[in-house]
């Protein structure tokens, strides 16, 4: 909260002036009938969305020309507040004079520019963004309908945010490119779930399939399995900071590396080696190991094999490497 | 003509009222706790307005009535100093209220859920009135305190608090109503109705805003929720609003004196914008008439969606009120209308008119003319009623959106 929320904007104050004229007085409220549409040899789609008992209904109707898929014209019924009357109004103004593949383009952002007074103010409040999607789905029903196909199919991509129309795959990648932490980030950075807010978290004004809150904590979790790869690679290729890494990532290095290039020696002559523990000082890095099996009592052991061991560490991982047998 | 139809929102401060504070602001402004004689000058009135609080509730002596701010602050009093007395510091553990209280006190026990405390919320019937009966069904032995609203803001049914008390009373359990909504509409007499709290508040009936009161009987224990200077008995601390305190007073012998023939008045008048209404066909008012608020009307209008009806009657200068999705900025369908079972269709379609004594004959009339106009616009738009039906497979099998 802040000094602009004290008190709070009148919901309906912040409406444009396109949403009040045309809720007052909508352009193309009305039926089209079957009838009338057979007289002028066209199609008559009529599709339905919403209902009563959800808050908000809308019927759009769109009489088709079938030689050319042109809607010749459109009318709509709608039960819902003012601006659920209004975006229904400029949706139908929008789909007349369009085939229905140029329709079914149509958005609820279109819908909402289109009852902005200037480019630069919302034309609804933010949890009014909501009732444009209606119009959005109920295009996508008739169309479907016409063309004989599934709504769902003219979807191309999932749909997390619809108000703000942000898909799953953009939220992936704006998390991840920008390491964003919060729900408020990825609304500042996308504008998903700054309206309705449905999409943030279960509970809201609808139930969704998808929410911002489970996809940040998904992607989140695929990011740092990504790194803890990336890690791995880069001690695996000996190219990682040794210096950086947590204890575990250095152990594990060092294992690595004695894997990769000391280890098979020393099981050749009947021994083997196990790091007891690493410790960070100020100008070294003392690596604590202990011999097993004939490397014991092996005389090289605290020579020629430790030399080894320790300028190969020092070469691959950090030449602040010491080797400690205990 | 202007008509302001919302009058359980809150009320126009009656100027008699306004009149009675006025010279407490810039004339007698001493601080009651004061020893000298600018302190003492506004004890007269003040005293006047305690007489005038206790008479309009008839409160008995060994009462205590607290102001308080508001009675959003009575509600948070009662429930979280209960909560503090009988579940932190006792050995109860539940609180018995019900689904359509205000939400002062559903987020209070929200709350205390949150702290550890059971809390039952009772349904309502279809006439959105809770039973005694099933009041009583769930009161336990770990019951700290049972919190029932006296009269229903939304609907303006009147609960039956005389039969609740008396539950209570046998039971031993404390009993709070939140008589918002009853006082200065109906007769309210805390001697023959046992209730241990009530809260109230001086808006409701044509008093300022920004003042209250807690009624607590006898005096009882309660610990105080504002700490501080040891004003009204340390009950509850900060300096007396010296002039909404008088303002409430006179507020309330105002509305409560001749309570009897006011709402005889208020009712006609009432009863004539209902009967006018339902005309209309496919509606229907919640609740019946003679156990409602003789100022409430809360009907349901198949095919007009509330914020929608709200607009259209906005455009008339009318001002009424919905609980239903569109209008309420977390858009959900009116609570109080799913409560009573009614369909989810109608959740979405109530409006709320609620009349004052200050409400006129051609008010009525202007609103029943405007009202129905707006209904006709609204139903000629909306989808309910239109003719052609729809392609086939473009029917709406299910709610589509899914609400909570």
């Amino acid at each position: 909260m802040a000094k602009a929320d004290v008190l709070g904007e009148s919901l309906w104050d912040a409406y444009s002036n396109k949403v009040t004229t045309l809720m007052n007085n909508p352009q193309h409220q009305g039926e089209i009938f079957d009838a009338e549409a057979e007289e002028h040899g066209n199609k008559l789609i009529v599709a339905d969305f919403g209902a009563e008992s959800c808050g908000d209904a809308v019927r759009l109707y769109w009489e088709i020309d079938p030689k050319n898929d042109k809607i010749v014209n459109s009318k709509f019924k709608s039960f819902g507040c003012g601006t659920a009357i209004a975006s229904s109004d400029v949706m139908t103004e929008l789909c007349i004079g369009k085939t229905v593949q140029e329709a079914v383009k149509i958005t609820n952002i279109d819908v909402e520019l289109a009852l902005r007074d200037d480019p630069e103010t919302p034309a609804v409040p933010p949890q009014k963004m909501h009732c444009s999607v209606m119009a959005y789905d109920v295009i996508k029903k008739a169309a479907g309908l016409y063309m004989g196909v599934d709504a769902e199919s003219f979807e191309e991509e999932i749909i997390v945010c619809e108000c703000a129309r942000v898909s799953l795959g953009t939220l992936q990648e704006v998390i991840k490119l920008n390491d964003l932490k919060t729900v408020e980030e990825i609304t500042d950075y996308t504008k998903a779930g700054g309206f309705c807010k449905s999409c943030i978290k279960p509970g809201g004004h609808e139930a969704r399939e998808w929410y911002l809150v489970d996809i940040l904590a998904d992607t989140r979790k695929e990011m740092d399995t990504e790194k803890m790869k990336a890690a791995a690679d880069a001690m695996a290729a000996g190219g990682g900071n040794f210096e950086e890494m947590t204890l575990v990532q250095q152990i594990k290095a060092v294992d690595a590396v004695i894997d990769d290039s000391v280890r098979q020696f020393l099981i050749m002559d009947g021994g083997d080696v196990e790091i007891i523990d690493i410790k960070k000082n100020e100008r070294t890095i003392d690596i604590y190991i202990r011999y097993l099996g004939a490397c014991g009592s092996c005389e090289s052991s605290s020579t020629g094999t430790l030399y080894a061991i320790e300028s190969t560490l020092q070469e691959k991982l950090s030449d602040k490497i010491k080797v400690l047998p205990i | 003509m202007k008509v302001y139809l919302d009058n359980n929102a809150t009320t126009m401060c009656d100027p008699k009222v306004v009149k009675a504070m006025e010279p407490f602001f810039s004339e007698i402004y001493g601080n009651p706790n004061s020893l000298h004689k600018y302190g003492t000058a506004p004890h007269p009135a003040i005293t006047k307005a305690i007489d005038q609080v206790y008479t309009a509730i008839n409160a008995a002596d060994a009462d205590d009535v607290i102001f308080t701010s508001c009675a959003t602050e009575s509600n948070n009093w009662v429930l979280q100093s209960v909560w503090v007395d009988h579940v932190l510091n006792g050995d109860k553990n539940h609180i018995v209220t019900t689904e359509v209280e205000h939400p002062s006190i559903l987020s209070t026990c929200k709350f205390l859920e949150d702290q550890g405390v059971k809390v039952t919320y009772l349904p309502v019937n279809e006439q959105g009135v809770v039973e005694a009966h099933t009041v009583k069904s769930f009161i336990t032995d770990k019951t700290a305190l049972v919190s029932i609203m006296w009269a229903s803001n939304e609907t303006g049914m009147i609960n039956p608090i005389d039969e609740i008390g008396q539950i209570c009373k046998e039971k031993g359990v404390l009993f709070h109503s939140d008589a918002v909504q009853a006082v200065g509409k109906i007769p309210v007499d805390l001697q023959a109705t046992h209730v241990d709290f009530i809260s109230f508040s001086a808006h409701k009936f044509h008093g300022p805003k920004g003042v209250g009161a807690l009624y607590i009987k006898n005096s009882q224990a309660l610990s105080p929720m504002l700490h501080g200077g040891e004003h009204m008995g340390g009950r509850r601390s900060g300096t007396l609003n010296v002039p909404f305190i008088v303002g409430m007073g006179e507020a309330m012998e105002l509305a409560t004196k001749d309570i009897q023939a006011t709402m005889s008045k208020i009712r006609a008048k009432r009863d004539r914008l209902e009967d006018a209404l339902v005309e209309l066909h496919d509606t229907f008012v919640v609740g019946d008439r003679q156990n409602r608020t003789p100022n409430t009307i809360l009907i349901s209008i198949k095919g007009v969606e509330g914020e929608g009806m709200l607009w259209d009657l906005n455009n008339g200068q009318i001002g009424a009120s919905t609980g239903s999705a569109c209008a309420s900025a977390d858009l959900e369908a009116n609570t109080v209308m799913l409560a009573i079972g009614a369909d989810n269709e109608l959740a979405h379609t109530g409006i709320r008119l609620s009349l004052s004594r200050f409400t006129t004959d051609e008010e009525i009339e202007y609103t029943i003319n405007h009202f129905k106009e707006a209904v006709a616009r609204l139903r000629m738009i909306s989808s309910s009623f239109a003719k052609q039906a729809p392609t086939k497979g473009g029917e709406v099998q299910e709610c589509e959106l899914h609400h909570h």
